[in-house]
Formats: C-alpha cells, structure tokens, sequence
C-alpha cells in the first residue's frame, strides 16, 4: 500500500465507559486544507489530541509521513513536523509576544545549558542564534502582522489577537501538518475575515497541509476541500463541503430532527 | 521611548552606555567594600552572598519551572561535606573540590527530580521534604563525615594565596557569585530558560511544541541541585566547622521564603529576598539591644508569655514581618521594585 501524507485509522478511544471515538478514519492529502465539524462534546478535539499524543488511542493507528506515531510523546510528534493550536488558549502568559513565538522555534534551536550560560556578546554561539531565530520569529510576526504587540505581554492582550499568537507560535515550528482548533472561536466577523485569509495564504505560501476544526459553517465550506463529520464520537459522513452539507445525518446532528 | 536595532538587544544585559556605567559602579563597590567597613560586616556579606546563590538556583526551580523543592538544605550539605570531604581525604585543590562536590549534588537533584515528573504541589513538597530530612541523618551516620561530632573545614589555598581571613575569602565568594548569577541570566534568557517557563505557564502547550517535559523538569531540578551544591561548599568554609544539625527543615525553608518573599520568577527578586531575609536573621538577634522597641519586646514577654518569657522572640517579629510583607505585596519585594518604578517613570502625573 502506498504511504499517504496523514493517515487515521480505525481509531477509537474511551474515558471509562464513554466512548469518545470509535473507528475514525481518514486520510489527508499533502497541502489540503481538511476540516473535522461535529456538535460540541462530538470527539473533535479528542481527535487532536491523539494525533499529538496526549492521549493514547485504545485501538487503531495513526501515520504521518509514512511513520506510525504509535506511543511517541507530544514533543517527538512536534518534533516530526505536526505543530498545533489550543481551543482555549494555551500560551505562556508571562512572556511576551516575541518570547512566546521563540518557543515554538525550540525545536530548531541548539543552545543547551552550558552554551545558555555562555551568552556573552553577539558572536557566542547562543547569542547568534538567538539572533538567527529572532529573525524568523520576526517574518512570523510581521506576516501575522502583530506588530504592534512585540513587546508586549500576552496575558492582557485581546482574545483574537492571542489566538493569533498562538497560531504564530505554531507556525514556528515550520511544520507539514498544522492543527487548528476553532482558529475563529469568539471572533468578530472581520477578524474571522483575517483569519481565513490567513489560513490560505498558510496553504498557498508556506505549504503547510491543514487540519481544522471549526463551527462556522461558511468558512468550512468556504476553504476546506473535505470534510468530516462526527458525532458522539462516529464517524457520520466524509466527502465534499458540499456533499456534507446535505448529508442528512449531518442535518439531523445539527438542526435537530423534524417530528 | 527605547528603539530597538538589533535582535541581540532582546537579550541584552547591559543595553546602553548608562546601565553599563552602573553596573560597572555595583561591581566596583562589591570588590571595594572590605577596605570600608569591619570584620563582622565581610562576614555577614558572605552569609548573604551564599544564600543569595542559593535562592538563584531555588528561584529556577521554583520560580522559574513552577516546581517545589523543601529539600535544598540537603543539597547544601551535599556541597559542604562533598567539598571538604574531598579537599581532605582525596587531597583535591579548592577549586576542583567545590565543583565537583557540586556536581554530585546536581546529580542528586536530578534523581530527586524524576519523582517531579509525576508530582506536583504539596506531593512533591513532602517528596522533597523527605529527601532534605534523609540526607541529614544518612550524612550524621557516616564515620568519615565525621557522624554527629561534625568535620573541621581546612584552610584554602588557591596557588600561593592561603584564604584565611573572612575578608580574602569575600573577594572569592563575590566573584564566584556574580559568575553564576551572570550565568543564571544567561540560562533563563535562552532556550533553555525560556522552555522552562514554558513548561511552568502552559505545559501541555509546551509539549506540543516539542519541549521534552521530562528532561528539562529534571534539568530543572539538578541546576538547581548545583547551584546550592555550590554555595553550600563556600558555607563550610564561612563556618569553618559543619555537623548534620545545621542542615534542618527551618534551612530548606528559609531558602524557599527568600525566594517567595523576592518575589517568584524574577533573579532581582531571589538577590533582594535573600539579602532581606539574611539581613534580618542577624539583625533581629540583637533586637532587644533596639533602643524603646526592645525594651518594650522584653516587658511584653516577661508580663504576657511563660513565666520565663519569650527567648527567641526575634521569631515573632521574623514571621510577622514576612506575614505583612506577603500580605501587602504579593508579589514579594519584586513587586513592590515594579511598583516604584512604575511611578517614577510616570512621575509627576
């Protein structure tokens, strides 16, 4: 069988006797933006966290790039390329924005304790690559355009724009696979606008295949190319924005049924 | 307004010619200062020169990393008997012993510290407290420690330089503390120290961003570990005399007060908490010499407590005042530093 880009399979995990996932399968594309829908509480983010290893599925197997991802820790799966945003948002609020970004270059980087201590002056080998990567961290920030928020500590700063870091800090990893969890959570109409052309220039510049997990059903048919549907953990339908949304399952899921 | 040039001024220590200026006066005062002033006042600048090494490396672990440690009294005397234990039986220079005896002590830490993987808050206070009370009674058991009757620490020769006045002493204590403070703001502005704060902020975040929880927690742990292996070497040689009764709890936790008293996460905090607490310690000793307070303290005691009175009524006022300093800055001396700063530089408005 040849390898695909990202391949689930059969996946299933419970906590105690809930079923949290039961036989998912699907397999990604390299560059395709694909979106995971489903009402609250349907497994969406449980997916997530198998793929980047918090949990650890009961059954069924996970591959990326050819190589299973079977019992390997978060950070090995970070470190394979899969970088990934919070629901609720995780950063590290007593850093700033910039400090923030840097960590996500962590795994790019080289400088260990001793090297860390010898930080004296520009041409000591923390001090050049703290000024390498800082100049990455800068493209990521001016490409965001956060600005304005360098410096700034991100514990205070508004919700879209930490969602925005947050997606900064992931794209610092230079990862293939991104896992975007509700990208556009608590965000106005025009910062959901920024958000999807962010997104496709994601897609379109750096090449970056998306997996996203999104309420807002415009904007899933709008750039996913497909579509999954969960519900209390089964698969309910995979195929075309299109196909989904006449889906009746998908319907039923949502709206609610007709008596 | 600040304008930034240059990449390399994130990390900056002395980023203009006036911060340069006075950190070159601070050093300049440090190494002046035994010409100035009297004997007892070089030895109370190593009492607090020692710990305020000691709070730099509690301050990564706690501060820094978000873990508790209540054993660091047990890492010190891993430093004061591994250096001169070293020095005196294997014969070993000074400045070879205090390294090495430091690195046992890191080694330590870093064992103690794979429990941390799978504790946290008061479970791995208890855990640490176990190891700092063991230590103590393993190192009081041992023939060649010197058991309970304690070790004499010999003299320090460095070449043809014998150390052994408070006052030479000082000039070596101070150089090695301003090096591992330097080193400790090096640490925590590079990688390193930025995963640490990552993982104490947002550790499963941290994960997913390729930061090995498990090696830096007990990375953590063991730099930590060093650093109070380090200054408890230099602490044998303040004393000149060690037992196992000098590394209690009470010791452990002064440590971890210094530390929240500076104020959590910040090197500034650990110098200022550590020098604070030190300070007080010596000072408070004396405090029924204090002119009306004193002899207040003292009619208080003998009218209100035991028919003997209070003897070690500097406690009372050591607590109180640490209880009023948490409950009116939480933020320890630290904050109380942001606070004036921050109305200076809006001042007059």
């Amino acid at each position: 069988m040849e390898s695909s880009f990202f391949l689930v399979d059969h996946l299933s995990i419970s906590f105690g006797g809930i079923k949290a996932l039961q036989n998912i399968s699907f397999t990604m594309n390299k560059g395709e933006i694909f979106s995971v829908i489903g009402p609250n509480g349907a497994g969406k983010t449980t997916l997530f966290n198998c793929i980047s290893g918090l949990y650890k599925p009961d059954q069924g197997n996970i591959q990326f790039k050819g190589n299973s991802i079977e019992n390997k820790k978060p950070d090995t799966i970070a470190r394979m390329g899969i970088a990934r945003t919070f629901q609720n948002i995780e950063l590290f609020s007593h850093m700033n924005t910039m400090e923030n970004i840097m960590l996500g270059r962590h795994i790019h980087m080289k400088t260990g304790v001793f090297k860390g201590m010898f930080l004296w002056g520009k041409s000591s080998f923390a001090g050049k690559e703290e000024i390498v990567h800082r100049e990455r961290v800068e493209e990521i920030i001016d490409f965001l355009e956060l600005q304005n928020v360098r410096d700034k500590f991100v514990g205070a700063l508004p919700y879209g724009t930490q969602k925005l870091i947050e997606l900064g800090r992931a794209l610092a990893l230079e990862p293939d696979l991104l896992l975007l969890d509700e990208p556009c959570a608590g965000m106005n109409s025009e910062e959901k606008q920024d958000m999807i052309f962010w997104i496709k220039d994601i897609q379109d510049e750096l090449g970056i295949s998306i997996l996203l997990i999104e309420h807002d059903m415009k904007m899933v048919m709008d750039i996913s190319s497909r579509v999954l549907a969960i519900n209390f953990g089964k698969q309910v339908t995979l195929g075309s924005p299109e196909e989904v949304q006449q889906n009746k399952e998908v319907l039923k899921a949502y709206i609610g049924e007709e008596n | 307004m600040d304008m930034k040039r240059d990449y390399y001024e994130d990390v900056q220590l002395l980023t203009s010619p006036v911060v340069l200026f006075w950190f070159a006066v601070l050093i300049g005062s440090l190494y002046c200062l035994p010409f100035f002033v009297d004997n007892y006042y070089i030895y109370v600048a190593n009492y607090i020169a020692i710990n305020i090494i000691v709070a730099a490396g509690l301050n990564l672990l706690v501060g820094y990393t978000g873990q508790i440690s209540l054993g660091h009294a047990g890492f010190f005397a891993i430093g004061a008997y591994g250096t001169i234990i070293l020095m005196t039986k294997a014969g070993f220079p000074f400045l070879l012993a205090l390294p090495c005896a430091a690195f046992v002590s890191g080694c330590f830490g870093f064992l103690l510290g794979l429990p941390a993987l799978r504790l946290d808050g008061p479970y791995l206070a208890i855990a640490t407290l176990g190891f700092g009370l063991t230590i103590t009674q393993i190192i009081g058991r041992i023939e060649l420690f010197g058991g309970r009757e304690g070790i004499h620490a010999p003299d320090i020769t460095i070449g043809s330089w014998v150390l052994d006045t408070d006052k030479e002493f000082y000039f070596l204590l101070i150089t090695l503390t301003i090096f591992l403070l330097l080193f400790m703001r090096n640490l925590i502005k590079t990688r390193v120290g930025r995963a640490f704060i990552a993982i104490r902020d947002a550790d499963i975040a941290a994960q997913t961003m390729g930061v090995n929880i498990l090696y830096y927690k007990t990375l953590a742990f063991a730099v930590s570990a060093f650093y109070a292996g380090i200054a408890g070497g230099l602490y044998a040689f303040v004393l000149k005399f060690i037992e196992p009764e000098i590394f209690t709890l009470m010791m452990s936790i002064m440590f971890l007060a210094m530390v929240v008293v500076g104020g959590l996460g910040s090197m500034m905090g650990a110098i200022a908490g550590a020098t604070l607490l030190c300070w007080m310690d010596l000072k408070l000793r004396n405090i029924l010499d204090i002119p009306y307070v004193g002899d207040w303290l003292e009619h208080l005691s003998n009218n209100w407590f035991s028919i003997t009175g209070v003897s070690n009524i500097q406690y009372i006022v050591f607590g109180s005042i640490l209880v009023g300093i948490m409950l009116f800055e939480p933020l320890g001396l630290y904050g109380i530093w942001i606070r004036t700063k921050k109305y200076w530089r809006t001042w007059p408005f």
